[in-house]
């Protein structure tokens, strides 16, 4: 049931044609950009935050594919379910809510992970000179991160859009997760630039850094084992949230009567 | 001529998914050299089956699309590179997609239209009075566009494309899907417009009843062709010898046998009751030439109807 | 005439009034989310304190002169992007029906307030900026100042209408133009020397993304570019903005004539 709902999500993202060529150029244009500016940076001193020029082009560019992978800024149907009050044929199916939204959010990274990823990685690699792991496993252990970076972040998403069973307009409580999840990430410049303090406080008290920072480290190898746990962990605080969460939801609509 | 065309045509290319990646083009008119003419004060119907081309053509004359080929002139002008000097002279009503401001209410749109048109008040002021009594607005004119029933969305969109006192009124699907009286009510007032005999009125429909009860021209365009143009009277003397005689008899039609001038349509009720359509020659020859063959019961002439007409038209073009 | 689009502009922005509360929110976040490209400044000077060959106060004032224009434009024809929801619903013909220009009504009808924060809060940075970088004041410089981030708002507006100008073809384009829109603000907001290769050819001369704020930054700090584009072209930003707005404005045209009248 749940392989089937993630192999129809697959589907319906590989008719978007139009919009998959159009964000994989964008991701690109900015994959350059990103790439240069930072590369600008440590023309001066060698390395940045202890990455050389290598590691940051691959940080970069490999971040750019994730972009899509990890999808920060998906489509909101569930808070628009919501509101409109459809989500009670959601309910009525014999799938959990919570592990429906993730299953498809799977199936979107799959399809997401062989066309948005690639395009800018080989662009990339086309262009600039990237840090390859020394190690075979670390793949292995990229591709557990990336999966893990993929489940964090579809139920961070997955908490924002359950705000709407309480707030009328969740544009709110979006721009929060927009603003704090770009920044608290990685994603628009590496965190190790930031004070010591900060990072660690990101890494303990938020999951910003488990969607990019972690899986781009992992390939770049700062950090192996670790970062991956620290994704487990925060996979594990997340899920408990939102199934807490998501309990209050469902007894609200019922008392609410919908 | 208010409105003259000459072997218009607009060509749409049309993508097909053929194979896993492949794709192929083909280009297909939709409409596909219309040569129309249209005085001053007529009020045109102007039909056709779906997709044949009539949504298109009004597009075309209103400045909406950009014509593939032929020329184009409307009020002197020509639509797409003179749009917005020809939008003052032109009102539309297209059924499916609004004029109107959604989230305000019907007068307040009307209020914005006269400063979009920059029509003088007094004559605004006039003109809304004038639709407002014709098509009861007044009960309805402070509730918002998204509230109002269908048939009242379209009575405001009727006046909303009359206060800039239009020349020329393109109506697309004006009645598709109103109630009986709705439909009435928009006929009877779309009658009193024509009876000024300052506005000229271009309608597409699909149902019959408007044109019978409005249009003195018909238009059937098909395939992006014109296949009739003329009176409704005029399109049923083209079919006119297409009448049925229809007969009872006491004994069954024998097998093989003809009448001249007249074509067996079909022999029902176990040879007991033959239709027969008028090939040529008159009700009266066939008639008497029957009762000579045949010993007859009972016997009715039936005229075409018009929905028979068109169907008959639409069928015989797509051969 | 202009009359007209005001009342479209405040029908719409009446349209909105059942929406207040969320209009504060956005207008505060959406202020929140721009401080960001500062930030992100800030954290990579914090590393060394020069980028591609300029000094903080330097870069600073490009990135003044970015941040001043890119909202200006935003607020004046950013909904323009909208035209896509139009494009697919058919509500375009609408558009074409009235006597008004269709890019005018467009940008009044979808007309987001909200925006104005943005356009106070860049005008603010480079005003600080101005103050902060070693600027080479004179008569012509004063002028540069005045004029640039307008003409740096009419570029990105050229940029913003070519990029929603695709969806006359291509409907799911929306991405192509943050490309150019966000994209082009950020590569204006750098020395141009930050970038190499065939991407620096594209966007800063190309596209003329260094018309934007690089360029003249430099003449305001009476530096040449080290790249060794001619000293007068420094100067030049107002007439490119234009010369870019016209061939915005004819693509639009272009679009317009290719509008189909699909959708339902």
């Amino acid at each position: 049931m749940l392989t089937a709902l993630a192999g129809a999500e697959f589907r319906r993202y590989a008719t978007y044609r139009q919009a998959t060529v159009a964000g994989a150029f964008t991701n690109t244009v900015f994959g350059f950009m990103r790439c240069y500016i930072l590369l600008s940076v440590a023309d001066v001193t060698g390395q940045v935050a202890g990455y050389a020029p290598g590691q940051l082009v691959t940080f970069v560019w490999v971040g750019q594919g994730l972009l899509a992978v990890v999808n920060y800024w998906g489509q909101q149907e569930l808070p628009e379910r919501v509101r409109s009050g459809q989500v009670v044929s959601d309910l009525l199916r014999p799938v959990d809510l919570m592990a429906g939204f993730l299953a498809a959010d799977v199936g979107r990274a799959g399809h997401a992970m062989l066309t948005r990823f690639v395009v800018p990685v080989v662009v990339g690699l086309l262009f600039f000179d990237f840090y390859l792991p020394s190690h075979p496993w670390t793949y292995a252990l990229f591709a557990m991160s990336v999966v893990l970076a993929v489940l964090v972040c579809s139920l961070c998403r997955y908490l924002v859009a359950l705000t709407a069973f309480w707030l009328l307009d969740i544009r709110g409580a979006l721009m929060v997760w927009v603003v704090a999840s770009g920044v608290g990430s990685g994603l628009y410049f590496p965190l190790p630039l930031l004070p010591d303090w900060l990072v660690t406080l990101l890494w303990v008290a938020t999951p910003f850094p488990a969607l990019m920072q972690a899986p781009l480290d992992v390939l770049v190898e700062r950090g192996g084992l670790v970062l991956v746990a620290g994704q487990v962990a925060w996979l594990l605080v997340t899920a408990g949230i939102a199934r807490v969460v998501q309990r209050r939801a469902l007894r609200r609509l019922v008392v609410q009567g919908g | 001529m208010i409105i003259q065309t000459s072997m218009l045509r607009k060509d749409f290319t049309v993508r097909r998914k053929a194979g896993r990646f492949r794709r192929t083009s083909t280009v297909v008119s939709a409409v596909d050299g219309v040569s129309l003419a249209v005085a001053e004060g007529e009020m045109l119907g102007y039909i056709g089956p779906n997709g044949a081309g009539k949504s298109t053509t009004l597009k075309m004359l209103t400045g909406v699309l950009t014509p593939s080929g032929g020329t184009l002139s409307v009020c002197g002008l020509t639509p797409v590179p003179q749009r917005t000097s020809l939008a003052r002279h032109i009102g539309v009503v297209f059924g499916q997609r609004s004029q109107l401001w959604w989230d305000l209410p019907l007068i307040e749109s009307f209020t914005l239209l006269r400063h979009v048109y920059r029509v003088p008040p007094a004559d605004h002021a006039a003109r809304l009075r004038y639709c407002r009594s014709l098509l009861d607005l007044d009960s309805f004119v402070d509730t918002p566009v998204r509230q109002l029933s269908l048939g009242q969305r379209m009575r405001g969109e009727l006046t909303a494309a009359l206060l800039h006192g239009p020349r020329v009124l393109f109506l697309d699907e004006p009645t598709i899907g109103l109630d009986v009286l709705s439909k009435q009510a928009v006929r009877g007032f779309l009658a009193q417009v024509q009876a000024r005999g300052d506005t000229t009125v271009v309608l597409t429909t699909h149902d019959l009843a408007d044109i019978e009860k409005l249009c003195r021209r018909l238009v059937v365009i098909d395939h992006g062709r014109v296949v009739h143009d003329g009176t409704l009277d005029e399109l049923h003397a083209t079919y006119r010898s297409k009448r049925r005689v229809v007969a009872d008899l006491d004994s069954p039609w024998p097998d093989g046998l003809t009448l001249p001038g007249a074509a067996v349509e079909s022999v029902e009720a176990d040879g007991f009751r033959v239709t027969l359509t008028l090939e040529g020659a008159t009700a009266g020859e066939v008639v008497a030439r029957l009762a000579q063959a045949v010993p007859l019961r009972d016997l009715s002439v039936q005229e075409p109807e018009i929905e028979d007409v068109i169907a008959r038209l639409y069928a015989g073009t797509r051969q | 005439m202009a009359d007209a689009y005001v009342r479209l502009l405040v029908a719409q922005v009446r349209s909105q009034t059942q929406y207040r509360l969320s209009f504060g929110l956005d207008l505060f976040f959406s202020t929140v989310l721009t401080s960001l490209d500062l930030v992100a400044l800030w954290v990579l000077f914090a590393v060394n304190d020069s980028l591609g060959g300029f000094g903080g106060a330097e870069v600073l004032l490009m990135a003044g002169i970015a941040a001043a224009s890119f909202p200006l434009a935003d607020l004046a024809v950013g909904n323009v992007e909208k035209l896509r929801v139009y494009v697919r619903s058919g509500l375009f013909d609408a558009l074409l029906l009235r006597p008004l220009s269709t890019l005018g009504q467009l940008v009044a009808m979808d007309f987001a307030p909200r925006r104005i924060g943005r356009v106070l809060q860049g005008t603010a940075i480079y005003v600080v900026a101005l103050t902060v970088a070693p600027v080479q004041w004179s008569v012509p410089v004063v002028v540069l100042v005045v004029l640039a981030p307008l003409a740096g708002a009419v570029f990105f507006g050229a940029i913003f209408v070519a990029g929603a100008t695709v969806a006359f073809w291509w409907i799911d384009s929306g991405e192509i133009s943050n490309a150019f829109t966000y994209g082009g603000k950020d590569v204006a907001a750098y020395p141009m020397t930050v970038f190499g290769g065939l991407f620096r050819r594209l966007f800063a001369y190309g596209l003329g993304f260094a018309f934007v704020s690089y360029l003249p930054a430099l003449a305001m700090l009476g530096r040449s570019d080290p790249l060794g584009t001619p000293d007068w072209l420094r100067w030049c930003s107002p007439l490119v903005s234009l010369f870019v707005a016209a061939l915005a404005a004819l693509f639009w045209r272009t679009g317009v004539r290719h509008y189909r009248s699909t959708g339902s």
